[in-house]
């Protein structure tokens, strides 16, 4: 049951401990480490969130009077069009597969990189330039494009919403989706070519599992969003009249093209969250994932449930398919339901540790079920026409997004320390959990019963009704104390700026990259551990409880071999 | 390499069946065809890893009983470091302003592009650059 330190040393072995390329701006520029690429990502990322968070804060501000002025009609289109397509298409996306998983998963199947480098850069500045064209729109004559974040045809043609905000969007989007698919090709192929020796497929951890399962949905539904966006652009500018009725086409097909894309969109956010707060939860329970194979099986049904769900987006167009599409969604509950019940399972009797990782997990499961329950109430057709572009839609899927927010902070505490080699302010994290945590909610409950009143969305001013104003003002709080949040996020990065060494297992975690330095090094790994079970670095640090078959023997290998 | 196939190969089938359901059902085609096509997307590759996985050994990935040792040697190629990608994605840039702005642009755009191409793919024989 002893360790076996059985490394063949081998002296030609170089290349990959260090790394002399280019320094400076120009590695940032040239280089095509997946952890640089990963870091620029949570960077432009998290500046995405910062902004779409300041147009949610002038949106909310707009709202706290019945006839506030603080912004003119316009320029309120023009901010709820930009603050959900930021959020949507800048931020949460590209801060799920873009940040954390491309860090995180070749270290965590033991690869020394993604499978292919130059595309995974690529995928960032596509990323980046699509993110400057989309917001670029504030500066033209006519503003940005003020459709709202779902472009419906025929608002969004070209007689309708003329100008270069429009087009500056669709283009900034066309980057973005080249950019997330080339990325969805360079998951898949990593984890399908590059696992370690002995990293079966029901060994990975559940995030990276996740991320694979994202990664196909990606490829299943960008392309479908890429070629309406090529139709809308005709349809704007080479006389085409696919989403016009006067040249005898459709624009309810604008819908199912946007939603046969949108709807897989939701999980293609969420799953990579499900992975984290997953991560998280075993790890500061002191207990393996409850429901290992569970979990998969779960991500994989929301996975293939959620490309025949898209058209209860669409139940109040009166030409779908209600009961195909209520059924299939209210299915989803089910894979949902036992994710649910395998975080409260990891938790059961474990040993919890409540840093603020741990409590961003918490306060994501208790967010994302109540917009997970009232997700419920809206795959009912009945329910949907009666609060359908109601503020309870608004609140749903605000309730499921700031869970995903919260998910985001409980993986930025977690693998922070991993990617900078420094831990960030627990006091600190902890008072910026609560204000988020609180405020999410103040946020979004004022808004489920504005939504059961009849309040519409996308409105800027509404009628004089006190109990409207006081809801909206409530509302309005909540959005503060979520401001208050993100700046003390930013006040904790500078307090804690390369204060408190992590070292390299800081959570005595249990997945592969935890066995690897804080940061790790060029190509990752200097060794490996012997890799038995789901969680080997686990194994390897506590020989007595490890999750090892009996007779099996472990050792730890230097990692062989140049890659290069 | 199975399971890869049987995940890809399980989602085709799902959405065959789902398809067909749907589009008997609705006689809506934009729906029908695009669950088709996410069909095609899982039976393509998955066949082919299915293909592959029968008549391959199993990797070291694949073994549960493998050790470091087994994973020994050149794993792939990764270039250190590559200007090409930015020149790549600036190009992209310019394509899509000229879009917008006047298609004079797409001088600069299609340059760079090509020069990305050319230049990437020279050094992609070299082995990139460390």
């Amino acid at each position: 049951m002893t360790d076996v330190l059985d490394p063949p040393v081998h002296a030609e072995h170089h290349g990959h401990e260090e790394h002399h390329g280019p320094t400076g701006i120009l590695n940032w520029l040239t280089s095509t480490d997946h952890k640089v690429i990963g870091l620029s990502y949570t960077v432009t990322s998290v500046i995405m969130m910062v902004i779409g968070g300041l147009f949610a804060e002038i949106i909310r501000g707009q709202l706290a009077t019945p006839n506030g002025n603080l912004v003119s009609l316009a320029q309120y289109n023009e901010l709820f069009t930009m603050h959900g397509s930021v959020m949507i298409y800048l931020f949460a996306g590209p801060f799920a597969f873009g940040a954390l998983a491309n860090i995180m998963v070749p270290i965590q199947i033991g690869a020394p990189d993604m499978a292919f480098p130059r595309l995974n850069a690529l995928s960032y500045w596509l990323y980046l330039t699509g993110s400057i064209t989309m917001l670029s729109g504030f500066f033209t004559a006519g503003g940005a494009a003020n459709f709202g974040w779902v472009g419906y045809a025929p608002l969004s043609n070209s007689l309708n919403t003329p100008g270069a905000g429009a087009d500056l969007w669709i283009g900034g989007l066309l980057l973005t989706g080249f950019s997330a698919i080339f990325t969805g090709v360079n998951l898949v192929a990593t984890i399908f070519y590059l696992r370690a020796p002995g990293m079966t497929m029901f060994r990975m951890p559940i995030f990276t599992w996740n991320m694979l399962v994202t990664a196909i949905l990606i490829l299943l539904a960008f392309p479908v969003l890429t070629a309406g966006l090529v139709m809308l652009y005709a349809d704007r500018h080479f006389g085409t009249h696919i989403f016009s009725v006067a040249g005898g086409g459709v624009p309810v097909l604008w819908q199912h093209i946007f939603w046969f894309w949108g709807h897989p969109e939701v999980y293609i956010l969420a799953l990579p969250f499900f992975g984290m707060v997953t991560e998280v939860i075993a790890v500061f329970s002191r207990k393996p994932v409850f429901g290992y194979k569970g979990m998969i099986f779960a991500t994989l049904t929301i996975a293939a449930l959620s490309l025949g769900v898209w058209a209860h987006h669409m139940f109040t167009t009166g030409v779908v398919l209600l009961p195909f599409f209520s059924i299939m969604s209210l299915l989803i509950a089910v894979p949902t339901g036992i994710k649910m019940f395998n975080w409260i399972g990891t938790m059961w009797r474990g040993q919890v540790w409540f840093s603020t990782s741990m409590l961003m997990a918490l306060g994501f499961l208790f967010t994302f079920l109540i917009g997970g329950l009232t997700g419920i109430y809206l795959a009912s057709p009945p329910l949907d026409f009666f609060t359908h572009d109601t503020y309870f839609v608004v609140a749903h899927f605000h309730s499921v997004v700031m869970a995903l927010v919260l998910g985001a902070m409980a993986g930025l505490y977690y693998w922070g320390p991993k990617i900078t080699g420094y831990l960030l302010n627990e006091r600190i994290g902890k008072a910026q959990f609560w204000f988020l945590f609180i405020g999410t909610q103040v946020f979004t409950f004022p808004l489920y019963v504005l939504g059961l009143q009849g309040m519409p969305r996308r409105m800027a001013v509404y009628p004089n009704d006190p109990q409207w104003k006081n809801l909206n003002d409530i509302s309005t709080l909540g959005a503060v104390l979520i401001g208050v949040s993100t700046i003390l996020f930013v006040i904790n990065v500078i307090v804690s700026w390369k204060k408190y060494p992590a070292g390299d297992n800081p959570w005595d975690a249990q997945t592969l990259e935890w066995f690897t330095t804080s940061p790790p090094p060029h190509h990752n790994f200097y060794r490996l551990p012997q890799i038995r079970s789901e969680r080997p670095t686990w194994d390897h640090n506590h020989p007595d409880y490890r999750s090892l078959h009996h007779g099996e023997h472990e050792g730890v290998h230097e990692v062989k071999g140049a890659h290069e | 390499m199975k399971v890869e196939a049987k995940i890809l190969l399980g989602l085709g089938l799902f959405f065959g069946l789902m398809c067909a359901v749907y589009w008997n059902w609705s006689l809506e085609n934009a729906g029908g065809v695009m669950m088709f096509a996410a069909m095609l997307l899982g039976f393509l590759p998955g066949g082919y890893y299915w293909w592959w996985s029968r008549r391959m050994k199993a990797r070291p990935e694949d073994n549960p009983q493998a050790t470091q040792t087994q994973g020994a040697g050149v794993v792939g190629a990764f270039p250190g470091s590559s200007i090409f990608p930015f020149v790549m994605g600036m190009g992209a840039f310019f394509v899509v302003l000229a879009l917008v702005f006047g298609i004079w642009l797409l001088v600069p755009g299609l340059g760079l592009v090509l020069w990305a191409l050319l230049g990437g793919t020279a050094e992609g024989r070299r082995g990139g650059t460390h």
